[in-house]
């Protein structure tokens, strides 16, 4: 059946305080099913590209570490291997440590965030507020290394910065272990917790073949049976020598995806700890004199996926091309395979599942597929998520 | 001080808007309500429409199809309503001033349609929680 999308609804209104960044999805339903998804970009276009090209090579990682600010070591380190793999350098060892040590923060605190909103969607308060809770400590050390909670800025072509502090390094290591207790304290949570078994299982299905078909990558990859990660396949920074597993569920549902990146904030945790008690001394950059004619690209493992920088340089200092790709990017249009024949309860969850960096589905219209009006705004669909989790609720108390 | 502005003081009720921001002044706002720092215990809470609210929250510069949303985000609201302009994109563009998506900052987008309104400005990138709650303790008590 047709729809006829005469007028685009954009209800700037009903915008949810959690919901991050402006994206506008239009739903087609029949009934309490929905038959398709519409998705539209670009709300957040910054022309980051064409500003990187008029920067010169040392000042872009400022600019990259802002096209997502949770993202905001993923970028830059990827950019900065795009730079260092066209000007040959090899950067330090103590700066290929800081800078796994920073990525792996950043994962953390990147996964309990995505926790805490799941858990808000489906009406969970409880979770939200424990994971943000128990995620202030890991921005804690972030800022302690780098200076500030999120856009760290640490990173620069041939190393890093800023230092760790070698005075600091106990100090972490001890304030990694409450971190890492409540960490498993919160995945024994959310795993023994039976309304989220009911509420999550089963919902928002993207089977293995969907995953390949869509080429998704990063959590939403691994929770179908994917096993792809960057820092095994092809390891950057220090990870090739550190003992961490590549986690990864068969069931390709919402819940198989919380699973996954919980464990990995565990594996992640296990890896800052090696990495603090490895740390070798030494300097933390190498000067960087000119940047030669030529091409590379770097790619990192973000919080959300594979994120890839190809730069371009002629000889000069400023980048001629420099292109980004983000991980939601590929993974947004799994929804036509995830969401299609959910009921409308779900889709909120299964929208938010995938953690799409670029956009908390924020926008929402539905249309009736047969009279081609808007039914729902974004409100409604998260109350009916809420009544959903407090109909199971009710079954088990 | 008529009563309006001065029922604007007590418990101010907040909507966030985001015109192009990259997220991470979402999240500090948001943490904002989270157990460390807990504003609600004061009376500010985020609504869900800006027809609730007596201020605005906006983070990030505005892109150009983020600005006929937040004008009307801006109409919709009851005046007086302070509006908060968070983080150095929303007050001056900060790094990405030279792009070409980008209409201005938030001040010049909102003046345009209210020369009047009230505007406060939070700078950092991002605010830490801590200056987001003395950015609107200050605002607050200079109305």
């Amino acid at each position: 059946m047709k729809v006829t999308m005469q007028k685009p609804v954009l209800p700037v209104g009903p915008v949810h305080p959690l919901q991050e960044e402006m994206e506008y999805f239009q739903l087609t339903v029949d009934g309490e099913i929905v038959t398709d998804i519409d998705v539209r970009l670009s709300y957040n276009h910054r022309g980051i590209e064409q500003i990187s090209e008029t920067l010169q090579f040392d000042q872009v990682p400022f600019l990259v570490s802002r096209i997502c600010g949770i993202c905001s070591a993923s970028h830059p380190l990827a950019y900065v291997q795009a730079v260092e793999e066209l000007a040959q350098i090899t950067p330090p060892e103590r700066a290929l440590y800081v800078r796994t040590i920073i990525n792996e923060l950043e994962r953390i605190h990147s996964h309990i965030l995505w926790v805490g909103l799941a858990g808000h969607f489906i009406g969970y308060e409880t979770v939200f507020m424990w994971a943000w809770k128990y995620r202030e400590p890991v921005l804690d050390l972030l800022e302690a290394i780098t200076g500030n909670r999120n856009n760290y800025g640490n990173v620069k072509v041939g190393g890093c910065r800023e230092d760790i502090d070698p005075e600091l390094v106990p100090e972490m290591l001890k304030a990694l272990d409450p971190i890492a207790q409540k960490m498993e304290m919160l995945t024994k949570a959310v795993l023994d917790d039976p309304i989220l078994h009911a509420r999550l299982k089963g919902v928002g299905i993207l089977s293995k073949a969907d995953a390949i078909r869509y080429a998704v990558t990063g959590p939403t990859a691994r929770a179908s049976g994917v096993p792809i990660d960057v820092r095994r396949d092809d390891p950057y920074a220090m990870y090739g020598d550190l003992d961490w597993n590549v986690i990864t569920q068969e069931e390709g549902d919402v819940f198989a995806k919380a699973v996954v990146r919980l464990l990995e904030t565990l594996e992640a945790v296990k890896i800052v700890r090696q990495a603090l008690q490895q740390l070798p001394g030494g300097p933390v950059a190498v000067e960087v004199r000119e940047i030669p004619p030529g091409q590379g690209v770097g790619h990192v493992e973000a919080p959300r996926g594979e994120t890839f920088h190809y730069v371009r340089s002629d000889g000069g200092n400023r980048p001629v091309r420099h292109k980004a790709r983000a991980p939601s990017y590929v993974n947004v249009p799994s929804f036509k395979a995830s969401c299609i024949g959910q009921k409308m309860s779900d889709v909120m969850i299964t929208l938010a599942a995938v953690d799409p960096c670029y956009s908390c589905t924020e926008r929402i219209a539905v249309v009736d597929a047969r009279h081609g009006k808007v039914l729902y705004t974004y409100e409604d669909l998260l109350r009916r998520s809420r009544e959903e989790t407090e109909r199971i609720r009710e079954r088990f108390v | 001080m008529s009563w309006k502005r001065w029922s604007l003081k007590r418990s101010p009720w907040v909507f966030h808007v985001n015109t192009g921001a990259c997220n991470n002044c979402d999240i500090e706002v948001v943490d904002c309500l989270t157990p460390r720092f807990d504003v609600e215990r004061f009376g500010i809470k985020l609504v869900g429409s800006p027809r609730h609210a007596d201020a605005l929250l906006v983070t990030g510069g505005v892109t150009r199809q983020a600005a006929p949303r937040l004008i009307r985000a801006y109409q919709q609201a009851p005046k007086p309503c302070v509006v908060f302009a968070i983080g150095a994109c929303a007050c001056d563009l900060g790094i990405f001033h030279s792009g070409y998506h980008m209409v201005g900052p938030v001040d010049k987008i909102i003046r345009e349609v209210d020369p009047h309104a009230i505007i406060a400005y939070v700078p950092g990138c991002p605010p830490k929680p801590e200056a987001m709650i003395s950015g609107v303790v200050r605002a607050l008590a200079a109305l």
